[in-house]
């Protein structure tokens, strides 16, 4: 019985970190970008007021649109909200974790996607079914980077769930496996950049409907609908950002706090890296992204080659 | 009758009776055969005659020899048809549509015959597209289609998502790829030219101001030329440098601007910001010199409202020569970035061909290699004394636009430093003598989009009776359509950034 208590307090503290700390990532990026266009920039907590704001509205819905339309953007933050059990967060253990959850925290983002395709397929806009398609396609790539990096990362800790590949309580063995581990932190970083649609893929700041990717599928979602999607787009940079921070932190001081701490500056220097690579590169051209994914992939491919040959610990 | 060829020069004014009228096949082989030795339509207007017929001008320039031609045909109001000259000129195809809807003259032969603003002809007799001015545009607009089931089609405005002016855009594609895209403008149309011929004159400098925000110098300079070539009233020099200073800020401030815009579309911000400061501080001295950041009430017929005091020509060229620094170290760090160079090399192509077919003029000619500037060609004002060498590049595409800007406003701030040094004294406005009767005059300026060409008409009382505007625009919105044609889609905004068209200034 007290365990149960446990696991449910656990879960709830889980859910609440997500959901207070994940909009703070974007307002780093924000500021980290002012900072480089020489601006003053929206304040700090600019994305908390956006979504507050958005929460108080009403939709407007097309008369085209169907119940999709209106699911899409609750089953998407609830399935990025879903991942995020799966994943420890500094002093935070994963609050459920199983053999092969692997799987379903990858379909839970492609269960995500697929509801938000289908809405922007929905609306009969012909800017939407563009944002559709070209998000299709990239996703498909990036999945096989990210599948291709769980495999390695798996031969490695020999595990298949989300807390057993970073390592569990212990650490990654970054002295014996090094090489293969900065391939995938470097590949995982890419797919960060493209599953988030940050610049170098698309550009969340642009106003061309027609160079959007994430954008312009969601232009017709208004109000509540949209603070949703705005809010599942920063628990899907959280979540994915805390589980590159777990294979990057390689030691755990067993103190919460302590733990906790190290987690949240390693979260805003994830941020404020983005924020520096939106800052100092131009997006690429639409037919170049995925000559980026591909890369992603490489990069994976090689991490697990040098697994397969040093073997795993 | 005999073939004698009756040409002017910019700033030129001459007798109605001193046009040759032509038959309407001489007029078209003439025109022709002046295009095929190297000359291009610089006007081809149309003007109601008392007897109600509709007589047709056309303007050609052989900018190499700065001379222009003038022809004209009468179509009588009978029969109102003209064999179109699009299919061996595809450049006059604009006018001819213009011409059709202005006075319901049909263009035999015309493979584009389609309405350009939606308003009823000037005669006064049934349109050639009865009701179009009453239903939404879009809708009732026959836009050419592909079939085909892989091929999608894409709308986009009137309305945009940025704060720009309305106009649709009509895209068939095939995938990423832009098989054909149709413009359809006219959603501005004020009736301008109309205005101009009505009102008191007064009225007609503030409208010649309001003709294209962003152009107020230009198009306020053409029509004070016009007027001073109309009356024989001589400018003092002092007035006339100004002018070019006005006009020249005017040029630095929407260069540098789109430059900036440049870097906003392709996500580079470091320079999209910086940009974006040092186009202010064109605008501010522009606002310093005449009390309006875009330089309204500054040129009036017979001079200019405001002088350029010691101190404040001292503060420009100090601010002048910084903001040349600020833009090499800016446009290093811009035109250095690989990133930023994937983006803009080889991206909406215009060959050098297809801009001279489609006779395009300005910034957007000169980047596909044709040389093609009125301050050198058929300089006028400050001008004749004061050369500026021509920015060319041969690419034609969004990097050579973009470079294009980068050069001119490098000359402009070396021609306005060199300018503010020696500034003619003088006065600056001098009294404007009334109209002469019977005139036609031709005014010609390069406003910052390209060639900016106004022609006025007065009767035996004086009195304007025909007001002809042509802004840059109007010939390069079909060069943005053939830069998008095998481009990506999600290309396009920059194809279109790189020209940055005037939507009011085509809609008039």
């Amino acid at each position: 019985m007290a365990q149960k208590i446990l696991a449910i307090i656990s879960l709830w503290l889980h859910l609440t970190f997500i959901l207070v700390s994940s909009p703070f990532l974007l307002g780093v990026i924000g500021k980290t970008k002012a900072f480089f266009a020489g601006k003053w920039g929206p304040p700090l907590f600019q994305p908390y007021y956006d979504i507050a704001k958005l929460l108080r509205k009403g939709c407007v819905y097309s008369t085209t649109t169907t119940w999709i339309f209106r699911a899409a953007p609750m089953i998407a933050l609830a399935a990025v909200l879903v991942s995020g059990f799966l994943v420890p967060m500094g002093g935070f253990n994963a609050p459920a974790q199983f053999w092969g959850d692997v799987i379903l925290f990858v379909y839970l983002f492609a269960l995500a996607r697929f509801f938000i395709i289908l809405a922007a397929l929905d609306t009969g806009s012909s800017f939407e079914g563009i944002g559709a398609s070209r998000e299709a396609t990239f996703s498909c790539l990036s999945e096989v980077a990210l599948f291709l990096n769980f495999t390695a990362l798996a031969l490695i800790s020999k595990n298949l769930s989300i807390t057993g590949l970073v390592g569990g309580g212990v650490s990654l063995p970054w002295q014996i496996i090094g090489p293969a581990l900065t391939l995938v932190v470097i590949s995982f970083f890419l797919i960060l950049l493209c599953e988030n649609s940050r610049i170098p893929v698309d550009d969340p700041a642009t106003h061309l409907e027609l160079t959007m990717i994430h954008e312009v599928m969601v232009l017709d979602h208004s109000g509540v609908d949209l603070a949703y999607i705005l809010y599942g787009g920063a628990v899907k940079l959280f979540v994915l950002g805390s589980f590159l921070m777990a294979i990057l932190i390689p030691f755990k001081t067993q103190n919460i706090f302590m733990d906790t701490g190290i987690f949240c500056s390693g979260m805003t220097g994830l941020a404020v890296a983005i924020g520096v690579i939106e800052s100092v590169m131009a997006r690429l051209r639409l037919n170049r992204v995925p000559y980026f994914l591909i890369s992603a992939v490489i990069f994976a491919v090689f991490a697990l080659i040098i697994t397969l040959v040093r073997g795993g610990h | 009758m005999v073939l004698r060829k009756f040409c002017i020069r910019n700033g030129q004014s001459w007798h109605l009776n001193q046009v040759p009228l032509y038959e309407s096949e001489i007029f078209r082989n003439e025109v022709l055969e002046e295009c095929r030795s190297g000359s291009r339509i610089v006007n081809l207007f149309g003007t109601l005659e008392e007897s109600g017929d509709v007589r047709m001008s056309a303007m050609t320039s052989k900018d190499d020899d700065a001379r222009i031609s003038l022809f004209s045909v009468k179509i009588s109001k009978d029969s109102p048809v003209f064999k179109s000259l699009t299919p061996e000129l595809p450049e006059v195809q604009g006018f001819e549509r213009e011409i059709a809807e202005q006075f319901a003259v049909t263009f035999e032969g015309h493979p584009w015959f389609k309405p350009l603003r939606y308003h009823q002809n000037y005669r006064k007799v049934p349109d050639l597209w009865p009701g179009i001015q009453e239903k939404p545009i879009p809708g009732s607009y026959s836009f050419y289609r592909f079939n085909g089931e892989e091929v999608h089609e894409v709308g986009v405005g009137p309305v945009h998502a940025g704060i720009i002016e309305p106009g649709h855009f009509r895209f068939q594609c095939h995938g990423e790829e832009i098989l054909h895209l149709e413009i359809q403008l006219g959603y501005q149309h004020r009736g301008i030219e109309k205005m101009m011929e009505e009102g008191p004159m007064e009225r007609a400098v503030l409208l010649a101001e309001s003709i294209a925000g962003d152009t107020v110098i230009g198009h306020v300079m053409a029509y004070c030329n016009l007027i001073e070539s109309l009356s024989g009233c001589v400018i003092f020099p002092r007035a006339e440098a100004l002018r070019a200073v006005a006009l020249e800020l005017e040029r630095l401030s929407n260069h540098i601007g789109d430059l900036g815009a440049l870097g906003t579309d392709i996500g580079f911000l470091p320079t999209a910001a910086y940009f974006g400061r040092l186009r202010g501080e064109f605008l501010n001295m522009l606002m310093e010199l005449s009390g309006n950041r875009y330089g309204r009430s500054f040129c009036r017929p017979g001079g200019v409202f405001f002088d350029l005091d010691p101190k404040m020509n001292d503060d420009f060229r100090g601010r002048l020569s910084v903001a040349k620094k600020e833009l090499k170290e800016l446009t290093d760090l811009f035109f250095s970035k690989p990133s930023v160079l994937a983006r803009l090399e080889g991206v909406g192509i215009v060959s050098e061909q297809t801009a001279k077919e489609l006779g395009l003029v300005g910034p957007a000619a000169r980047a596909c290699g044709l040389s093609r500037d009125v301050r050198t060609d058929h300089a006028s004002g400050i001008y004749r004394f004061r050369h500026l060498p021509v920015s060319l590049a041969s690419m034609g595409d969004v990097f050579a636009r973009a470079q294009i800007r980068w050069l001119e406003a490098q000359r402009s701030l070396d021609f306005l430093l060199e300018l503010l040094d020696q500034v003619p004294k003088g006065e600056l406005c001098t009294n404007v003598p009334s109209l002469k009767s019977d005139q036609m005059a031709l005014a010609m300026v390069e406003g910052w989009r390209g060639e900016i060409a106004h022609v006025a008409m007065t009767d035996t009382q004086s009195k304007i009776i025909r007001y002809k505007i042509k802004d840059p625009s109007f010939h390069n919105w079909g060069g943005l359509a053939m830069a998008a044609r095998g481009a990506q889609i999600s290309d396009f905004p920059l194809c279109n950034k790189s020209f940055n068209l005037s939507y009011a200034g085509h809609d008039l």
